[in-house]
């Protein structure tokens, strides 16, 4: 299905159909009170996929991803990550909370620590790793996101921008087998959206399995192997980013291209 | 940018500006302002102290404080220091302000401890426990303390006699004469076993700075409680062994129409103590959940989502952070239980308002008695807020 | 980026119904389950809890209703002392029921008890106006003088056909509320001077300001409380006597000053640098730019906290006990002096702390849904 979309601008396909699958969220249902925000979600994530998930707000993407290292709890359905079902088996959520990275939208870093704390917090309590050691790692992906003069520094005395690559570094300190971004553009200025992006272009690059709600349509057709449309709490339509934006198949997609498209 | 620059012509001193004298000029007014507003505060203190001076001369009453040497003559009933009616004003003072520690300081740490489980209480998802709390914090808070530590002294005033007195448990009696424990009769070997105990509290914090360093030195996490429990509980054991293991107990004893022996609490201090904490922890709840609240959901999830479990979490990410909040406002009310603590007075227990009241009524010093208790006061008030500020500076956060 | 509202988007094309969320997870039955019975800890916390609200709610409606007295004959106590003793006590409400008169009026004299009960009305209606926004205007200010002026006459009397009575005999009640309210009358403006000072260019200003605030915050109220009724003296010329109850007003508002200057201070910190900049733009003196522009803003800011701090304002004057002034706390303590009444203090404590808590509870009710309100409307 990949090959199919190789366009020039388009990166090149990671995806390890020979593996077992990273994500797979089957039949999924939530409630909030009596909203039904997660209607009978199923989806598959392969090893070294990279899923773009979009949808007016509301739609239920944030939910769904929050769902897969049990932020939020789904009351039917099954979620299986990296081989391990959630339950309520605390152990097991350790473990794949260990293996999954995730961005948020307001970055959420720790204010009272340094950006290198902020990185090595992790690696030392949760992975035993020597202090030294940590920090040495947290500078190596502190210079992949191109900051690591910024160190020493507190993350209230950094750029919107600079505070969401530090939690992207912080995140790949975990060296996490899945990364999951949450609207990572949705709070910052037009001039840091790119300096972002780019940082995950260049993880896509590596081969990172990465689930990525955004609205950054862009980002969408030069990195997903496959772009997710939910609406109301369903997935509407799936497929390759350029299928899905020039042939919409539905007319809750199209309409929702419109309005984005109107909006840019 | 030409910060570095030699060059000559890049440094200027800013021009100095001629003061005219003119009402116009902006300082001109702000000196003569400042004059005028000086001279007449410097002028009603003038005229205070002229009028008192003169007072006190008509009524015969000699300034200084020489009194303090002369005899008190006044009983105590509880002192932290050797005292009789026969020592001086000095030694009935201090044992006063001995006295006003005594309540602040357990107080401070009852009220604390109280006022924290009860801020965490309100934001259980428990909502039967929610709203006790909620309602004890409203309600403790819209009733006058003073008018809470008369309630507690009656309630504890309305105990049966020392004859009648209830005993919950073997050796402890609660009667209109205060609360009787049973206690060691203290030996030498109870001070040094203290004093190991002290000393165990240090080591534990020594060994677990030490066990840390390692941990960051290697990454290998070490558990703590074999020292610990070495420490804090073997050491003071061995020594207290070592001692000869005292074991004799001081066991109260109804003789005549009280009690002997054992360890007293007098229904004063407390219904001081009890109406203090209680007080104060509504306020201290308030601030707690305030503070708990201000660290965000995100810093949770974001933690959370790192893989640490819920005590790293709480250890490491929201104590750090709900504490910057909550220390200014802590200070404050720690401030304020301690000079609530002068509501003593009203109930009979000797405090060093209490006490210096009764020095001024003997003697006639009012404005020393009052210079006094101002004194201790504001040494005790600025202590708490300077420590408490270099605390606050010290954790504070950095921002841009 | 551009968030899409989901009233305007994409709709008109089927979809899959919405269904019901699984059984008992919503209605007041999945209420009480999450709230109360979410897990084992939790519902044998809930268990104890309402264990022990049975056990002494009941023991509490037993003393207090069931098996109370209300009143008795001619002072005549022994069936109370009796309830006390006996194995089902109660509460001595006759206590209440005989005294209610001194413990809200004190020894003003019986038969003009209806004077300071007006006083009492004319006062919380003050309150409960003020509180209103519709009246926050200037006119405030005269309907304020113009009540205190009442309640001045009401109390002293000797004219309009007024007996007269002298202050000695007043107390209870109208004694809290004057002490209250007249403390903050005169202590609202000076609290604005010295916060002004505070913030002062001037530096011998600031210091006299700082000095007076963190010396008053220093030391505890009843050392203000007996500095006015013993030194207080000491400081007039000879002959000059000033009656008691003037003397702690004064110390209270002094007191009083010194904390609301911290909150007016806070609320003239908290106004954005742009106001101070633009009022200066304007090419405005001083006074102009402090009266018209920054104070109304700043005052505003911080209503809430003046409030809270009226509130603790208010319990303290509870603290002229020590002093010996016949405030309704007094009162009540008094109450229970006599022979015949001795040992029924806890009964007349409760019914004074209803009263305050009434006031309080008002008060801070009142400051709680300010907040939220002038949030509201700055959030917009």
């Amino acid at each position: 299905m990949s090959a199919a979309l190789d366009t020039e601008t388009h990166l090149r396909s990671a995806v390890r159909t020979d593996a077992p699958p990273a994500i797979l969220l089957d039949k999924v249902n939530k409630w909030y009170g009596a909203m039904h925000v997660l209607r009978d979600v199923s989806l598959q994530v392969a090893t070294g996929e990279r899923v773009v998930v979009c949808g007016p707000s509301g739609s239920g993407k944030s939910t769904m991803i929050r769902c897969i290292n049990r932020l939020e709890q789904h009351q039917e359905g099954r979620i299986v990550v990296d081989g391990t079902e959630l339950s309520d088996d605390v152990r097991a959520l350790d473990a794949i909370r260990r293996e999954v990275g995730m961005v948020f939208q307001s970055f959420n870093l720790f204010p009272h620590l340094t950006i290198l704390e902020n990185c090595t917090l992790a690696p030392i309590w949760v992975r035993r790793m020597p202090k030294r050691e940590a920090e040495e790692l947290a500078m190596h992906y502190l210079t992949r996101v191109k900051i690591p003069d910024q160190a020493r520094k507190y993350p209230g005395q950094l750029s919107g921008g600079q505070q969401q690559r530090v939690a992207i570094a912080r995140a790949l300190c975990m060296k996490p087998k899945i990364m999951l971004f949450d609207e990572p553009t949705s709070a910052l200025d037009p001039e840091m959206i790119k300096e972002v992006l780019d940082t995950m272009v260049g993880l896509a690059e590596d081969g990172m399995t990465m689930i990525c709600v955004t609205h950054e349509m862009g980002f969408a057709r030069q990195v997903a192997d496959r772009v997710v449309f939910m609406d109301r709490g369903e997935v509407v339509e799936q497929g390759a980013p350029e299928s899905l934006f020039n042939d919409p198949k539905t007319e809750r997609l199209r309409t929702f291209l419109s309005q984005i498209l109107r909006g840019h | 940018m030409s910060q570095t620059s030699t060059d000559p012509r890049h440094f200027r001193a800013p021009p100095k500006r001629q003061l005219r004298l003119s009402w116009a000029d902006e300082r001109v007014r702000a000196i003569v302002w400042q004059v005028v507003i000086v001279g007449i505060v410097a002028g009603v203190i003038w005229w205070l102290v002229r009028n008192t001076q003169h007072n006190l001369e008509v009524r015969r009453i000699a300034t200084g404080f020489g009194f303090l040497q002369r005899e008190a003559g006044l009983p105590i009933g509880e002192h932290l220091i050797e005292y009789t009616p026969a020592s001086t004003y000095f030694r009935a003072l201090s044992v006063g302000v001995l006295n006003t520690l005594k309540v602040a300081l357990i107080g401070i740490v009852l009220a604390t401890i109280l006022g924290t489980l009860v801020g965490i209480a309100r934001l259980s998802k428990n909502w039967l426990l929610a709203k006790i709390a909620a309602v004890y914090v409203e309600v403790i808070r819209d009733i006058p303390l003073l008018l809470q530590l008369l309630f507690w002294y009656t309630m504890l005033q309305g105990l049966p006699a020392p004859r009648q007195a209830m005993n919950p448990v073997t050796g402890v009696f609660l009667s209109n004469r205060g609360l009787r424990l049973p206690f060691l009769d203290w030996q030498v070997a109870h001070s040094w076993a203290l004093l190991a105990f002290v000393a165990g509290l240090f080591g534990t914090w020594l060994t677990a700075r030490a066990l840390r360093r390692k941990q960051m030195a290697d990454g290998k996490p070490r558990p703590l409680w074999p020292a610990a429990l070495g420490l804090i509980i073997g050491l003071p054991l061995v020594v207290w062994l070592a001692g000869g293991a005292p074991t004799a107990v001081d066991w109260p004893a109804l003789r005549g129409f009280n009690f002997q022996g054992g360890f007293t609490i007098s229904p004063e201090y407390f219904a001081l103590l009890i109406g203090l904490t209680t007080y104060t922890a509504g306020f201290i709840a308030e601030i707690v959940r305030a503070g708990i609240l201000s660290v965000s959901q995100g810093q949770w999830e974001a933690a959370q989502a790192l893989g640490l479990r819920p005590g790293v979490v709480l250890r490491q990410v929201v104590l750090p952070q709900a504490l910057r909040v909550i220390v200014p406002p802590m200070t404050s009310q720690y401030l304020n239980l301690t000079k609530n603590s002068s509501l003593a007075v009203a109930i009979g227990y000797q405090d060093i308002v209490s006490i210096a009241n009764t020095t001024l009524n003997q003697t006639g010093q009012a404005i020393e008695g009052i210079a006094i208790i101002m004194a201790v006061y504001l040494t005790i008030s600025l202590s708490i807020s300077f420590s408490m500020n270099w605390y606050n500076n010290r954790i504070a956060l950095v921002e841009r | 980026m551009s968030d899409i509202s989901l009233g305007t988007s994409v709709a008109g094309i089927p979809e899959a119904a919405p269904r019901q969320p699984p059984a008992l997870t919503t209605g007041p039955v999945a209420w009480v389950r999450a709230n109360l019975f979410s897990s084992w800890l939790n519902t044998a916390l809930t268990l104890v809890l309402a264990y022990f609200i049975v056990r002494y709610a009941i023991g509490f409606v037993d003393w207090a209703f069931v098996n109370a007295i209300w009143s008795v004959p001619n002072n005549q106590t022994q069936a109370c002392r009796a309830l006390k003793a006996s194995a089902t006590p109660g509460a001595c409400w006759a206590v209440v029921t005989e005294k209610h008169r001194f413990i809200l009026f004190g020894t003003y004299p019986y038969e003009e008890h209806w004077r300071p009960a007006l006083v009492c009305v004319l006062f919380t209606a003050l309150y409960i106006v003020s509180g209103m926004r519709r009246f926050w205007r200037k006119e405030l200010a005269l309907v304020w003088i113009a009540t205190l002026v009442v309640i001045g006459i009401l109390m002293w009397g000797g004219i309009l056909g007024l007996s007269y009575v002298p202050q000695e005999r007043w107390g209870g009640l109208p004694i809290t509320l004057i002490l209250a309210t007249f403390g903050l009358a005169f202590a609202f403006p000076l609290s604005i001077l010295v916060a002004l000072g505070r913030r002062s260019s001037m530096p011998a200003v600031r210091v006299l300001c700082v000095a007076y605030v963190e010396l008053i915050r220093g030391v505890p109220l009843i050392s203000l409380l007996f500095m006015a009724s013993v030194m207080f003296p000491l400081f007039l010329p000879e002959g000059i006597n000033i009656d008691k109850l003037l003397r702690a007003q004064v110390a209270i508002t002094l007191f009083a000053g010194a904390y609301l200057a911290e909150v007016v201070r806070g609320g003239l910190q908290a106004l954005p640098k742009g106001q101070y900049e633009a009022a200066d733009a304007l090419g405005l003196s001083y006074w102009y730019k402090t009266g018209f522009i920054i104070l109304p803003q700043a005052l505003r800011l911080v209503i809430p906290p003046l409030v809270n701090t009226f509130i603790g304002f208010f319990k303290d004057t509870s603290l002229v006990l020590i002093i010996g002034i016949f405030d309704l706390l007094t009162a009540g303590k008094t109450a229970v002096v006599e022979p015949a009444w001795q040992g029924f203090g806890v009964e007349v404590y409760l019914a004074i702390s209803v009263i305050y808590f009434c006031y309080c509870f008002a008060m801070s009710r009142y400051s709680q849904n300010l907040e939220a309100e002038l949030n509201r409307h700055r959030g917009r």
